[in-house]
């Protein structure tokens, strides 16, 4: 049925021509200082941050998601502690920028309204509310808080590949109703595989389109978070999620350069300059980077076994401290249909396998 | 009263929380089950007390006050607003109430921990299933070391969430953080829930991280851990560790403090809420503990009054 990106999209640009329009602009969110948050295990510096705000922002880039990986509050034993407070770094981030917006993610369960308001009060401008692709009903308080506050407000449909495309656009309307203006479908694990992708995008579209815009945020775990994120605009995305040199939790996100630079030459357009973003990639996030997110045996079997993509340091983490597979860890994860946030199963998984290589050794 | 039954309790809200309460307090030798009430004439929380040969009206509070015999206890399953509504009248009626849900118009408390010195208030709060869960665990280490600061991520299988928890999450994460504190013993607290959906549902589990001094006895913390885990088994059976309590040295990230890491599991007793909901099954066991806490205590009151 696909006769491929390039081809539709010339397609989609000669109707919009032949109707006398240009095709429809993406926004493009950059999540380097969220997403790669995880990457970085939460040890961003407000130097780092200013200098990525500064770079991404002069290159066009008009929102910019700074917080700690999963969210305001996120700062924990469970998830990691951040270097920096989170409020901190979004006021820096806020000072920085001279147009982008600044966004913060929130996970209802973790953060609080009260956590937006701090958020708020130190400038952030857009709300990014995510729950699991089944749970949109618990974030009906924080998109009206954030409503309240003026915030423009985003939902986040988590681990998106884990219900087909119909329930998903049933709990985007939730999350419309409740206040969200674009809802994304988020391929956390970077599971869905071009067509996944493609029809969750148009289910969204079909079910919210007249109210709310759609969004894709996808991971490379499979390397498809640049085609994804091509197919979903086909399909009536309007907003796209990047990260800088794709770090990002997994095997990273779709990379905010690549896809600059690809919709760039399918005439699709972002209102970010390539160079600008090429630069900021190359010149201001990969000097500090420790480890270049890499599709690796634990990032494959996070999109093969449609695991999150967070659990993968705390994976090797656990395995290092126990002895046991990462990988091994990551799909019994996924067998246990384990969701976003629940970090701490990484640990019980280390342990049953601990348990199971003993009571092997023991029989031997 | 029959036989060595001590407090009469009724019952108010009878929704699943509500019934599943009911089956527990008819099982008890200590209480008896003075009446279900609700306002709802077609409810079926009403009509299975009804069957169960207990009383049951959905006149609310109103017919509860106007009864010739009030109840000792009201167990209230209803919600904050009913409750805060609610709790003047028991008061004023001498009726203690003892109360699940999140309206915390009295003291928190969590019966391993604190029951004993609020045996006087005249309204007690549940607190929130994760806090039942995992408080008696910081207060297990913070009884043998000073706990900086405790984190408890709670995760219950989506069908086990109402509405009421859907709508107001952050009341759950704020209500269980200070009673880490307070009720815990930790200096600081953090209440992480998360809702999974997988089915068959996951049967409710809890990770409870305290930071500990980098020197704290460690054998001295799991054999604490261990004496609280049976203690909470009493009531709840299917309270058990997933493991033993993990501990990690000292880092700079901590502040340089280790951390001690407690995985439990809380398998309901199938009452009337299935297995998988514990997280349910926990408050009304520890409602029904606190109830009969109260009965043993007036009990042990009447004998040294006759001495």
């Amino acid at each position: 049925m696909n006769d491929g990106g390039h081809v539709a999209n010339e397609r989609r640009t000669k109707v919009a021509a032949a109707e006398g329009r240009t095709p429809a602009k993406i926004r493009i969110t950059d999540s380097t200082l969220r997403d790669g948050s995880h990457a970085m295990a939460h040890r961003f510096t407000e130097e780092q941050v200013r200098g990525v705000v500064h770079a991404l922002d002069g290159a066009g880039v008009e929102v910019i998601e700074v917080t700690h990986g999963d969210g305001l509050g996120g700062s924990s034993f469970n998830y990691g502690f951040s270097l920096e407070d989170d409020i901190k770094l979004v006021a820096a981030a806020v000072d920085e920028a001279a147009n982008a917006k600044i966004a913060v993610l929130l996970l209802p369960g973790l953060g609080t309204v009260e956590d937006l308001k701090r958020a708020h009060a130190a400038g952030a401008s857009v709300a990014r509310i995510a729950t699991h692709c089944t749970e949109a009903d618990v974030s009906l308080q924080h998109f009206a808080a954030a409503r309240e506050l003026g915030m423009e407000t985003v939902g986040f449909l988590m681990l998106s590949h884990r219900v087909g495309p119909e329930q998903l656009a049933a709990q985007a309307r939730i999350m419309v109703d409740g206040g969200a203006q674009c809802v994304y479908v988020v391929d956390s694990a970077g599971a869905l595989v071009l067509g996944d992708a493609q029809a969750r995008v148009a289910a969204l579209v079909d079910e919210i389109g007249d109210e709310a815009q759609v969004g894709f945020h996808g991971h490379q775990n499979l390397s498809l978070g640049v085609a994804n994120s091509v197919l979903a605009t086909q399909n009536g995305a309007l907003q796209i999620d990047g990260a800088l040199c794709a770090l990002g939790a997994g095997a990273g996100n779709s990379p905010t350069e690549v896809l600059v630079a690809t919709f760039e030459r399918l005439g699709v357009p972002t209102g970010v300059d390539v160079q600008g973003a090429l630069a900021a990639a190359e010149d201001v996030v990969k000097p500090f980077l420790h480890r270049l997110p890499f599709a690796d045996r634990g990032a494959i079997t996070q999109g093969y076994a449609g695991v999150y993509s967070s659990f993968l340091l705390h994976a090797e983490r656990a395995a290092e401290r126990y002895d046991v597979p990462a990988h091994e860890i990551l799909q019994r994860v996924g067998e246990a249909g384990y969701v976003g946030g629940q970090e701490d199963m990484i640990i019980d998984v280390a342990l049953q396998l601990v348990a199971e290589r003993d009571r092997a050794d023991a029989t031997v | 009263m029959s036989g060595g039954k001590k407090l009469s309790a009724a019952i108010v809200g009878p929704g699943n929380i509500g019934t599943d309460l009911l089956v527990k307090l008819l099982r008890s030798d200590l209480l008896e089950v003075h009446s279900m009430v609700g306002v709802d004439p077609a409810s079926d929380g009403l009509a299975r007390a009804r069957a169960r040969g207990v009383e049951a009206s959905a006149g609310g509070v109103d017919w509860l006050l106007a009864q010739d015999t009030l109840p000792d206890l009201v167990f209230e399953a209803t919600s904050a607003k009913a409750h805060l509504a609610n709790a003047p009248r028991y008061a004023e009626a001498g009726i203690k109430a003892i109360d699940l849900t999140p309206a915390a118009a009295g003291p928190f408390v969590c019966p391993p921990v604190n029951l004993e010195t609020l045996a006087d208030a005249p309204n007690l709060n549940m607190i929130t299933c994760g806090g039942q869960a995992t408080i008696p665990i910081v207060h297990a280490v913070s009884s043998v070391t000073p706990v900086s600061y405790a984190e408890i991520v709670a995760s219950i299988a989506s069908r086990s969430a109402g509405p009421g928890t859907r709508a107001n999450i952050d009341e759950f994460t704020e209500t269980t953080s200070h009673a880490i504190e307070q009720v815990g013993g930790a200096a600081k607290g953090k209440a992480i829930i998360i809702l999974n959906p997988v089915d068959p549902p996951m049967i409710m589990r809890d990770t409870v991280f305290c930071a500990i001094p980098a020197d704290a006895d460690t054998e001295a913390i799991s054999a604490s851990v261990h004496r609280m885990v049976a203690r909470v088994g009493e009531y709840v059976p299917g309270y058990t560790l997933r493991a033993e309590p993990q501990f990690d040295g000292p880092r700079d990230i901590w502040n340089g403090n280790a951390r001690v890491a407690v995985f439990l599991e809380v398998r309901g007793n199938g009452d009337y809420l299935p297995p998988w909901a514990g997280n349910l099954d926990i408050m009304t066991a520890a409602a029904a503990r606190v109830g009969e806490q109260l009965a043993l205590e007036k009990a042990t009151a009447e004998v040294e009054e006759a001495r």
